[in-house]
């Protein structure tokens, strides 16, 4: 039993190797002083991240970004507090197809969302912009924010609220005072998720952005310039530090909410 | 009693109501829509509304077609091949073998690499795999090798490794959950009943698995085909998979009725493959009730 746990912790340490080998890469070349990426080497330099600083199309990216991501972010949550709400404390006919309908985008590939949703957004003149890209976001964040939420109420214990009720609280006041911050740690989990999903979301930006710049589709129209390339990896750099910093919160936050649950702290993001 | 359950159905509905009308407008009427413009003719920037099967008829006629779609679905398999295999001992590895509560931090370390920039990380195959990337410049380094290796040169190899990569997650995680849920005492029994470490493995431990296998499965395949980036970066645009096709045809050339076509097929034999996949999946559940 021994030798065979080593042999595969081994190969799962080998398998992690591969999984981190790009994000490994990714600072050594934000701080090579080359112009090319590839080894050896040259020498170390923090231009790259100065000149991603000063770079002015960016900034506009990353504030079309940012605006997107925390829009898609609420606004996936809230549906999907409705959502998880009505799944795991409510009986009724056609649920099952109803919560399946609502999560099919997250295995639909998102070259046919992205495209059906442009063909219907053109075909009613409606004018490309971040706003479009929003509800595109929203629809395809929803399932996530959802699956993260069930967990949060599943594990809600049905006899706090009644307990609520019969100490004379309403129905919203009981929700807002009892469940709300019972749930609160998966809200909150739900709602970094969703800005990270949104964040990185390079297919329904593209199509969907008309000519306004997004972080994704900035950093896919420059890879085609090898002069920026080396910019573009300390651009890398910082959101791939940014996101690790983001899922370890949500990762405590989704934690904290079990712990809080008495639940067992097993379980992943997805 | 049955005036309560209805109370309680009409709450349900309200409360599933906002997010379900949202999908209903944002995805299922441009599904139908597509639907309707792949039996459309098509003019000159505009869709004509004349019925007809002509987008289909060309879709499984016109011999590029026939080599993307081909060549979407070979690389979907071999990516789900390749991700599935690799992925089932390192699942087993933690469900079996990490204590529990090292468990979690084995999942998020894991899912991490996933949710961090997709196209950087693409693009970073590209320099791993490239004509003088890391492997092949380290290999001539070391003298190993005189030429840099070309199968993995920009070509579907690439493609399918790039692939395999971004969805190792997905693929973990079902086979992780279904492992979790082996009741642990029926290994025991296995070997009891004198059974060897293998034979019990592939009898009982490998069959009560396979449902997180076949949803694994579909969870990489769906998703893989349907991959607009992997292509357009590391083929440059010259090994096209159905996803830029869909593109070229819906934009570029504005044919929306074939383009909308081709994704209602691309759309139609995914869902046979997964059809396929749920049917041999409940047989495997059919064995563990």
């Amino acid at each position: 039993m021994k030798g065979q746990g080593r042999g595969l912790q081994a190969y799962a340490l080998l398998y992690l190797l591969f999984l981190y080998a790009p994000i490994i890469l990714l600072p050594l070349f934000a701080f090579n002083s080359g112009t090319i990426i590839a080894f050896p080497l040259q020498g170390f330099t923090t231009d790259w991240f100065s000149q991603m600083w000063a770079n002015a199309t960016l900034r506009t990216a990353l504030t079309n970004s940012l605006i997107i991501a925390v829009s898609a972010a609420i606004l996936a949550t809230c549906l999907g507090i409705f959502a998880a709400r009505a799944s795991t404390r409510f009986e009724f006919p056609g649920k099952g197809g109803m919560m399946g309908f609502i999560l099919l985008p997250m295995v639909l590939p998102e070259i046919i969302v992205a495209m059906s949703l442009l063909v219907v957004l053109l075909g009613a003149g409606v004018q490309l912009s971040i706003l479009t890209v929003i509800v595109g976001h929203v629809l395809i964040c929803m399932p996530y924010a959802i699956a993260i939420l069930t967990t949060a109420f599943s594990s809600l214990d049905k006899s706090l609220e009644e307990a609520a009720y019969d100490l004379g609280e309403t129905r919203w006041s009981a929700f807002r005072l009892v469940t709300l911050p019972l749930v609160m740690p998966g809200i909150i989990s739900s709602l970094l998720i969703s800005f990270t999903i949104s964040l990185d979301e390079f297919i329904i930006a593209f199509f969907l952005a008309g000519n306004q710049p997004t972080l994704p589709t900035y950093i896919f129209s420059q890879l085609r310039f090898p002069k920026q390339i080396p910019m573009i990896m300390a651009l890398g750099t910082v959101l791939v530090a940014l996101s690790i910093v983001l899922l370890a919160l949500g990762e405590y936050f989704r934690r904290r909410g079990n712990a809080r649950m008495g639940g067992n702290p097993t379980g992943g993001f997805l | 009693m049955a005036k309560g359950l209805d109370a309680q159905a009409r709450q349900g509905y309200a409360l599933i109501a906002p997010p379900f009308l949202y999908a209903l407008l944002i995805l299922a009427a441009p599904l139908l829509t597509i639907l309707t413009y792949s039996f459309l003719t098509d003019g000159y920037l505009t869709v004509v509304r004349d019925f007809t099967w002509a987008n289909y008829v060309q879709v499984w006629t016109d011999p590029i077609v026939r080599t993307v779609m081909l060549r979407s679905l070979t690389v979907s398999a071999l990516v789900t091949l390749v991700t599935v295999l690799l992925a089932f001992p390192v699942a087993y590895y933690v469900s079996f073998m990490v204590r529990p509560e090292k468990k979690a931090t084995w999942l998020f370390l894991i899912t991490i690499p996933f949710w961090t920039s997709y196209l950087i990380r693409v693009f970073l195959w590209k320099v791993i795999l490239g004509y003088n990337g890391v492997i092949n410049s380290s290999l001539t380094g070391l003298g190993i090798i005189d030429e840099p290796l070309t199968f993995i040169l920009y070509n579907v190899n690439s493609i399918v490794i790039t692939l395999a990569h971004a969805y190792a997650p997905f693929a973990i995680l079902p086979i992780f959950v279904a492992l979790e849920k082996i009741d642990r005492s029926l290994l025991e029994a296995g070997r009891d009943l004198g059974e060897s470490r293998a034979m019990t493995f592939w009898r009982v431990t490998l069959p009560l698995a396979m449902p997180g296998v076949l949803a694994a499965v579909l969870i990489v395949f769906i998703p893989t085909i349907g991959d607009y980036v992997t292509p357009e970066l590391i083929g440059g645009g010259k090994i096209p998979m159905i996803a830029n096709l869909i593109q070229v045809q819906m934009l570029a050339l504005d044919n929306r009725p074939l383009g909308s076509a081709l994704a209602v097929t691309a759309m139609a034999i995914v869902a046979l493959v997964s059809i396929v996949f749920l049917l041999i999946n409940r047989r495997f559940l059919k064995v563990r009730s």
